[in-house]
């Protein structure tokens, strides 16, 4: 706990320190390469994108400074006028011995081509930090850069090291607090190097086979699930060249860390640096905007929190209590509330008696009154008019919400959108000025559009220098042709539809939270998992109990339902009840079975079925030898227990349900009887037990079934025909 | 001045993400900063005293703002502002009555002063005087008879001397410069040199066989306390100071210099007062009214000496006497930090997931790094100077700095609106 308050001064002396030797260098890709943040992507690059105010770039710039970096390359591709331009205007970053270059690159596609362009460059020197315009960090690296350098001394192949902290994922949703799936990692926990990288998809859920060679040289390995990726790496310039080699390399994770994991020829290692107290993560989607949002304004960050950044352009964030910061001209009526872990930017005006809870609010936005803010995050110069109602929903710069809308959880509504008066935009929706690209590679994942909606990029780019803000005109803003159902009467901008596919990533990475529903199917699928994996507790002890006494029981005939149970329980009541007194008393018997059969919740055919198997098998143990002494015994005990049967076969059905039982019997448990079915069957309608009629019906039953099933029907044919024309005759008789 | 102006930067940014801590580092460097700054400034020689002390408001709003809960920077940029309006003073009299003043003399030089009430020259400078300070005690009393014949209002007066002067030669431009540098220089020595004023008083304090109670880890406590053990032997507890638990490093720095040592948790603080002699701690700021902003944890220590009649002592440098009040809005009296002081953060994250529920977290954590005590719970105040009572601290402001001063950043907010 001693060396956290050092904080500030360890930074200190780590800049000193690395000034001594090599200048540290950074990759900085100011492209996500992903397609998540759209629509909004479409008109300003991602890494501009204000998470609590403030461009998320600003914030890993600022952590690169802090640890001591000495030359960022940032590498723009999406936009990438709009990220040199925002470089230029914002480039002092105080001290001069931190540059920043950018290296712009219009035929990249993936984080591996910018890898490849930066290579050819040959600026990179040495050790490099690589990470993404995203992230969002507080970490000191002076331990993982000296970890780095020392196994860089002792093993040349140790290319790269991965930052890493814990985070546990939510057991029933199986995600991340960011939005990202269940991440397992091997790690050997001597030399922390890592040995697998999987993130868990839906479908191989909670199974994963590593490697037996893993523990050949080995004493330990562990495996986490609990363990967030930061994206913070620190690579040997091998890293690029590696990328160069194998050109199909795209993505840093997907291709390139499996890749080496897998490659055991090249022998490279990755090593893995876990931080504990202090923050770093990565914007990937709207639910870790969210979280991280929220992290910031809780102050998880310090020193890179709203009230200490803003200081740069004049007026003041005050925190103020239950982390509401508020910038110091906001003006706000007297009825307005501001509640817990907001963020009210500059220059903004809140009308009366509205309410902001969880949410952050740019710069220069107009609230009217009777408005309620709920989780939302809006951006610079939008105006809410009247009773509008938002909840988890983020809106963008210039959005002009008209009196009385409402924005339904995980609402996207991008630059310029104007929302009609009183429309209800469904959850999920995004809408966007812009038209979906209609043309949709999979394959391309490029944060902007590529030559089928290039139209687009052109005209963007040149209304940027007209407009100062950096807002973005469109050029479809003169051709108002919008679906008054998409947008309300009077509105502005198209809906965007969502493929089948991202239906189920579109409510796992919304800024809303996971729906109530949603959470309820994952529980209920949870316990059935449960459920499923742990009846062998439940069987154990009901089981055991029987074993003592029933040899003759086979062992695949523990079925795993509630039929099995029952019928054993009745067995063994049965049993006990033949075994205790010779001159049984058949009302307790009947008195227990009854109560059974209330507790299974079993029908009276049920147990009629149960007692018969049990009197057979009774028959079965008294064995004499031959098929002619089991038909004796057989006879003997059904007659004895006859009362007993007869009380449970109260309708033909139940006695069609016995006979269907007794046929199951003589196929799988006891098929001493099968030979001497028809005997049986015999003696059953001789004694009475089932009727003439039952006997009928079964056979008319049984017609219809396979081959197979029809054994004891033909066995019995002859039988069955005599009692027909009896029957018949009985008849015409009467 | 392009390099003035990159330095400016770069303790901004140092101020911004929290790289100098603690008043004292954070005072010397905003002295030694404004130093150049006065010293690379290239005004006209007209009026060259407020074009020193505009050069220095506007890079001391900037400082100010790049941390305003760390009140030293305010109070350094004051103290040179004063310095600066107290030099061009002392200049224009001695201008006018042909007396070579030496610049660093001040109110401690009594025969000088009562020397120069003889002269001619006697009535001007009593007029600055008390154009300069709020009048206090003794230079009312002094200087009552020559009181009537000259009625400046502070900054009219400050600026008309300034406009005599205008008139003369190079030189004294040279000069003002070359003594407002001087006596910088001064202040910055008296920074560096504060620990050791205060420890020389230790001995007064602190008794054979006492029991001195302190929460986390300040300087100026170590070495009053170091150099009271020189001559005494007595007993030290230390309260740990959660969650930095400074208090620990502490314990390890007196125990290397012999002296009994016992730490204690911040919570058994009360158990404890019954049997301690004397609470001295450190603060982070001394208040015009007479509180201290402190680190957290101390309020409590302060409730616990009231309710035991425990002397309170506060050690504090004249640099972190604030001539704010705390009750000002512009006063930052709290920092807020990182929870991870507290908490793992890994070990909690179950507990922060915003993707349930609601969506707005449940569990909020809060480290504040000050408290305020109020006056009354302080008994004592021992600076550079000397020990204080609460009650006189703001007659110790009135010496320091200038009325004029005091709202350094409103200025600036009332420009840009």
């Amino acid at each position: 706990m001693a060396q956290k308050k050092g904080g500030g001064s360890a930074k200190v002396a780590d800049v000193a320190d690395i000034q001594a030797r090599d200048p540290l260098q950074a990759v900085l890709l100011a492209d996500s390469f992903t397609q998540r943040f759209r629509p909004i992507t479409l008109e300003r690059p991602k890494v501009l994108l204000p998470l609590v105010n403030v461009p998320m770039i600003k914030y890993t710039l600022l952590w690169l400074e802090s640890v001591g970096v000495e030359e960022v390359f940032v590498f723009c591709c999406a936009h990438a006028k709009q990220v040199t331009s925002y470089l230029e205007n914002n480039g002092s970053f105080g001290s001069p011995s931190f540059k920043v270059t950018a290296i712009e690159s219009n035929d990249s596609i993936s984080a591996g081509d910018a890898l490849r362009t930066i290579f050819e460059r040959g600026v990179i020197k040495g050790d490099f930090v690589l990470i993404s315009g995203d992230t969002v960090s507080n970490m000191s690296l002076t331990q993982a850069l000296q970890e780095h350098k020392e196994r860089r001394k002792k093993d040349p192949l140790a290319v790269m090291t991965m930052v890493i902290r814990q985070s546990k994922p939510s057991p029933i949703t199986n995600q991340t607090r960011l939005g990202n799936d269940e991440l397992v990692l091997v790690i050997d926990p001597e030399s922390s190097q890592l040995l697998y990288y999987e993130e868990k998809a839906q479908h191989s859920r909670g199974v994963v086979s590593i490697d037996r060679t893993f523990l050949a040289d080995r004493p330990a390995i562990c495996i986490y699930n609990d363990k967030q990726d930061c994206f913070i790496d620190i690579c040997s310039p091998e890293v690029l060249s590696l990328f160069t080699d194998n050109f199909d390399y795209q993505q840093l994770r997907r291709d390139f860390v499996k890749g080496l994991l897998m490659d055991e020829i090249l022998g490279y290692k990755i090593f893995t640096h876990e931080i504990h107290s202090s923050y770093a993560a990565r914007v990937d989607n709207f639910r870790s905007y969210d979280t991280i949002g929220k992290d910031i304004l809780q102050r998880w960050t310090y020193p890179l929190l709203p009230d200490v950044l803003s200081n740069g352009n004049g007026l003041q964030v005050k925190v103020n209590r239950q982390g509401v910061y508020k910038a110091s001209d906001v003006i706000q009526s007297r009825s307005a509330h501001i509640g817990p872990l907001s963020l009210v930017g500059e220059g903004t005006v809140i009308g009366d008696n509205s309410m902001i809870w969880n949410s952050v609010i740019g710069r220069g936005c107009t609230i009217g009154c009777n408005v309620s803010i709920e989780n939302c995050y809006i951006w610079d110069s939008v105006t809410i008019q009247d009773k509008c109602k938002l909840r988890h929903a983020v809106v963008c710069d210039g959005v002009v919400l008209k009196t009385g809308a409402v924005l339904e959880p995980g609402v996207i509504l991008s630059f310029k959108v104007i929302i009609g008066e009183g429309f209800v935009v469904p959850a999920y929706s995004k809408i966007s000025l812009m038209t979906q690209p209609t043309k949709q590679d999979s394959d391309e994942e490029l944060e902007y559009a590529d030559s089928s909606t290039g139209a687009i990029d052109s005209p963007s780019s040149t209304g940027m220098e007209n407009d100062s803000n950096g807002v973005f005109r469109s050029k479809s803003l003169d051709s108002p042709c919008w679906d008054a159902s998409e947008v309300g009467v009077s509105g502005a901008g198209y809906l965007w539809l969502v493929g089948e596919g991202a239906h189920e990533e579109e409510w796992r990475q919304s800024v809303a939270p996971v729906p109530a529903d949603k959470l309820k199917e994952f529980l209920r699928i949870h316990e059935d998992k449960k459920e499923v994996s742990s009846p062998t507790a439940n069987v154990n002890p009901t089981s055991g109990e029987s074993r003592h006494d029933s040899g003759s029981v086979d062992d695949d005939e523990d079925e795993k339902d509630d039929d099995a149970y029952f019928e054993r329980e009745v067995e063994e009541t049965f049993r006990r009840a033949v075994s205790d007194v010779p001159g049984v008393k058949l009302d307790n018997v009947i008195l227990e079975v009854n109560a059974l059969r209330l507790a299974y919740n079993m029908t009276v055919s049920d147990c009629a079925g149960a007692l018969f198997h049990t009197v057979l098998k009774l028959g079965v143990e008294s064995l004499s030898g031959t098929s002619r002494g089991l038909f004796l015994n057989a006879k003997e005990e059904i007659v004895k227990w006859k009362g007993l049967l007869k009380n449970y076969l109260q309708s033909e059905d139940d006695e069609v349900e016995v006979l269907l039982k007794f046929e199951e019997i003589c196929l799988e448990s006891l098929r001493e009887y099968s030979p001497i079915f028809c005997s049986i069957l015999q003696v059953l309608y001789d004694e009475e037990i089932v009727t003439e009629d039952a006997i009928l019906k079964w056979a008319s039953e049984k017609q219809g079934a396979d081959e197979s099933d029809k054994i004891f029907l033909k066995q019995c044919e002859g039988y069955i025909q005599t009692q027909k024309t009896a029957m018949f005759q009985t008849v015409t008789v009467s | 001045m392009p390099d003035v102006q990159a330095s400016v930067n770069e303790l901004i940014s140092k101020l911004k993400r929290r790289q100098v801590e603690g008043s004292h580092a954070t005072a010397k460097e905003t002295a030694i900063l404004l130093r150049t700054v006065v010293s690379q400034h290239r005004g006209p020689n007209a009026n060259q005293a407020s074009s020193f002390i505009d050069a220095v408001k506007a890079v001391g709003s900037q400082l100010i703002t790049a941390n305003p809960v760390e009140l030293a920077v305010g109070n350094i940029v004051r103290r040179v502002l004063h310095i600066i309006r107290e030099e061009d003073l002392s200049l224009a009299t001695t201008g006018i009555g042909g007396l070579s003043v030496s610049a660093g003399s001040d109110d401690d030089d009594e025969t000088d002063r009562n020397g120069r009430l003889m002269l001619s020259a006697a009535s001007v400078a009593a007029a600055s005087r008390s154009a300069l300070r709020a009048p206090s005690l003794h230079t009312l009393l002094e200087d009552l008879p020559d009181q009537s014949g000259s009625h400046h209002t502070s900054s009219s007066g400050g600026d008309s001397e300034g406009k005599s002067k205008s008139a003369d030669k190079n030189s004294k431009s040279w000069k003002l410069k070359q003594s407002v540098i001087e006596a910088i220089n001064e202040l910055i020595e008296d920074i560096d040199n504060c620990h050791a004023q205060i420890a020389e008083q230790a001995l007064e304090h602190i008794h054979q066989n006492e029991v001195i109670l302190t929460l986390g880890r300040s300087r100026t406590v170590r070495q009053f306390l170091c150099e009271a053990k020189k001559k005494r032997s007595f007993q030290v507890f230390v309260a740990e100071g959660a969650p930095r638990y400074q208090g620990h490093v502490l314990a390890k720095e007196l125990v290397a210099k012999d002296l009994q040592t016992t730490v204690i948790t911040d919570s058994a603080v009360f158990a404890m007062i019954s049997r301690v002699n004397m609470v001295i701690v450190g603060a982070h700021a001394i208040m015009a009214n007479g509180g201290i902003i402190a680190p957290v944890g101390l309020n409590m220590v302060a409730l616990a000496a009231k309710r035991h009649a425990v002397p309170f002592v506060v050690v504090a440098g004249s640099h972190k006497l604030c001539p704010l009040y705390p009750h000002n809005p512009e006063v930052l009296l709290n920092d807020l930090k990182s929870p991870s002081d507290l908490l793992d953060f890994g070990e909690f994250s179950d507990c922060m997931d915003y993707g349930s529920g609601n969506g707005a977290p449940l569990l909020h954590v809060v480290n504040p790094t000050f408290d305020y005590v109020p006056p009354q719970l302080v008994s004592l105040f021992i600076t550079d100077t000397g020990g204080h009572n609460p009650s006189y601290m703001y007659r110790l402001i009135a010496d320091y700095y200038s009325a004029d001063d005091l709202v350094v950043q409103q200025q600036r907010f009332a420009s840009r609106k």
